[in-house]
């Protein structure tokens, strides 16, 4: 185990894939010298600038290209920079990665990993901050992960890499920075398997992202008021493991999702709808979502904030559905 | 220009052009057919024919191995027989039936078959162009001997694909000759009265990628240009044709196309791709009769393909769920 960055986990990852496999490449803007972020650091001098490749500001082209490219045999990573500019992708993602196996009988595979770092990102405002993560799980055909911490960037990237579905790989700007423990050696990460963040017999908090950052420190405040909270880190959301929510709420009785993206039609409705479909004799009380308004990113601190989903917020719901007197 | 004036007779490689014309007829009969099966509602969703533009697929395609790699658009079933496409698999695609080219799922705006490197019609405009640019990438990366060829209408021209596309051949250097079939038609729309500036080969050149303008229904001529420019482009230096031709029929099977005049169309009819190669043929020296046989074999033979795909069952239902994904397959109860 090496304490290792959420940043230099994806970063490995890639290096690790591209050495075990000559037909992974990886092409976006800036990636010859490493990237927005610094995710690619150092890769060109190993790989090549054919393998990590440079690409026009072209993101319809990038992703169209990587389509192709995964239909002829190779194995492209897809650098879209921020999630908010793969929308100049859109068609490309749903139309045709998504879609191709099918539409086309079975006859050809897209075996991409489309990297969308995702969240709110200090006074970076609407254009890039946004937490699109519901819209992909919406797409028949695509994968979508979300990990929140280093190991699960590394073996989350790694499985996503070696998955022959397209994968959209969503990471979160403010996880960059944070440092985890790693799994020494080829450690995958299956897609769809909960992380159990802490236990608890009270409340069922699911999240995803950042925001199980959040949920945890509740959780930890919780704990200290005799409430224990079991945190549920789902990883991907599609697929979801159904199965480690549902288990959990049995237990529970209670259920509180945790999203940082806007809680209309977000994916922590999905989460919810389900749990009231199936476990409505033993919920204790009505399922709970917290998200954002629907309302876009501001610039200007405060108001950043104000969208922002606090651990106060998280405690105060979950203590709110705990204490709730219910039949 | 009468039929028949516009393909030089000497030179001509009489088998090559034989062969030529077989492959026209084929496709213009297997068109015909469908065109009676959408009629009869056998057919279903649209089919865009592309009767009066034989020359352009059967011209380009004569040119490519087995290997190389096409794409095509929503009017694409011309490309995808030229390529060597099974034509009972395709009609049975068109019909939605079992042993269709993709299982029934895609029908004529998705027609494919990979086995002989057509990776797809697309139903968006200009999609394909970039998906053309990243194969063309992946034999690069590859080192491989092969070559991509992205059909695309002259309606492409006006998003953003084309440029993207283009651009990214032309700073990769990739092996790829892209072909512009301007029938004149952006669906019902004439293009030249929504696109600024020289067209399609001017847009080209100003990236950068040397273009060749050809008469698209002259497939001899589309024939000569295509092969030097595939050879070209296998050497690396990404090549544009513009292809022009006409649509003889509306934008689908179901558009009279009344924002044509009927004069201009009979006017084009006159300019029959499949009707300049006969005379041209009967000019040096080949039997009428021979001709008129090989038409009807390409009639009969569609026929033939339109009453199997008529008897042909329909997939099977459980078919609805496969193929989706791997990851989170719809099948597995546990999502």
């Amino acid at each position: 185990m090496a304490r290792v960055s959420y940043i230099e986990a994806g970063r490995q990852a890639v290096a690790e894939e591209m050495r075990r496999d000559p037909l992974v490449w990886a092409v976006g803007e800036d990636l010859g010298r490493g990237g927005v972020f610094g995710q690619y650091t150092g890769l060109a001098d190993e790989f090549g600038s054919d393998r990590i490749s440079d690409a026009p500001i072209s993101e319809s082209c990038i992703l169209g290209a990587a389509v192709g490219a995964a239909m002829t045999g190779t194995r492209p990573i897809v650098e879209m920079r921020f999630s908010d500019f793969a929308l100049c992708a859109v068609d490309e993602l749903v139309n045709q990665a998504a879609k191709a196996r099918y539409m086309f009988g079975g006859q050809t595979r897209v075996p991409i990993v489309v990297r969308e770092p995702i969240g709110m990102w200090r006074s970076s405002a609407a254009q890039h901050s946004q937490s699109l993560e519901a819209w992909y799980a919406h797409i028949p055909g695509l994968v979508v992960a979300v990990p929140s911490t280093p190991a699960d960037a590394k073996g989350l990237l790694k499985a996503a890499i070696r998955c022959d579905d397209p994968v959209v790989f969503m990471e979160h700007k403010n996880l960059w920075p944070l440092e985890g423990e790693v799994p020494d050696g080829d450690v995958v990460v299956d897609f769809g398997k909960a992380r159990t963040v802490r236990e608890g017999r009270d409340v069922t908090i699911v999240s995803w992202s950042a925001a199980v950052h959040t949920a945890e420190e509740a959780a930890k405040t919780l704990s200290g008021e005799g409430v224990e909270a079991d945190v549920i880190d789902l990883r991907t959301l599609w697929p979801w493991d159904k199965a480690a929510v549902l288990k959990s709420v049995e237990t529970t009785g209670r259920l509180l999702v945790v999203q940082e993206s806007v809680s209309v039609a977000g994916f922590g409705a999905e989460v919810a709808a389900t749990v009231a479909e199936a476990l409505h004799g033993v919920l204790k009380a009505p399922v709970r979502r917290l998200g954002a308004p629907r309302i876009p990113i501001s610039y200007a601190p405060p108001l950043e904030d104000e969208v922002r989903v606090t651990a106060d917020a998280v405690a105060a719901a979950a203590r709110d559905l705990v204490t709730r007197i219910n039949r | 220009m009468p039929a028949g004036q516009s393909t030089r007779a000497s030179n001509l490689n009489i088998e090559r052009l034989k062969a030529q014309f077989g492959e026209m007829c084929r496709i213009r009969e297997f068109e015909r057919a469908a065109i009676t099966a959408s009629t009869e509602k056998l057919v279903l969703g649209a089919i865009h024919p592309s009767i009066g533009q034989e020359a352009v697929a059967v011209g380009v395609c004569g040119n490519l191995k087995r290997d190389d790699i096409i794409l095509s658009t929503h009017r694409g079933h011309g490309h995808t027989m030229a390529k060597g496409a099974d034509a009972l698999a395709m009609m049975r695609e068109l019909f939605g039936r079992a042993g269709g080219t993709s299982g029934g799922k895609g029908g004529s705006m998705h027609i494919a078959d990979f086995s002989v490197g057509m990776l797809g019609a697309n139903g968006v405009v200009a999609a394909n162009i970039n998906i053309a640019a990243g194969a063309a990438h992946a034999i690069k990366l590859k080192g491989e001997d092969k070559v991509v060829v992205c059909f695309f209408g002259d309606g492409a021209i006006n998003r953003g694909p084309f440029l993207e596309g283009l651009n990214w051949a032309g700073v990769f250097k990739l092996p790829i000759v892209f072909v512009c079939e301007d029938n004149g038609f952006a669906a019902t729309t004439r293009t030249h009265a929504m696109t600024a500036g020289g067209g399609p080969a001017a847009r080209a050149e100003s990236i950068g990628i040397k273009a060749e303008i050809v008469d698209g229904n002259d497939v001899v001529a589309v024939d000569e240009i295509a092969r030097s420019l595939i050879e070209e482009a296998r050497r690396g230096t990404p090549r544009f044709l513009l292809a022009n031709t006409y649509r003889l029929t509306g934008h689908t099977s179901a558009d009279p196309a009344p924002y044509r005049a009927e004069e201009e169309v009979q006017e084009r009819w006159l300019n029959d791709p499949i009707e300049t190669v006969r005379n041209a043929l009967v000019r040096a020296g080949v039997a009428p009769d021979e001709l008129d046989a090989m038409h009807r074999a390409a009639e009969a033979e569609m026929t033939q393909a339109y009453e199997t795909a008529k008897a042909t069952e329909w997939p099977e239902t459980a078919l609805a769920f496969a193929d989706v994904q791997d990851i989170g397959d719809p099948r597995e109860e546990a999502f």
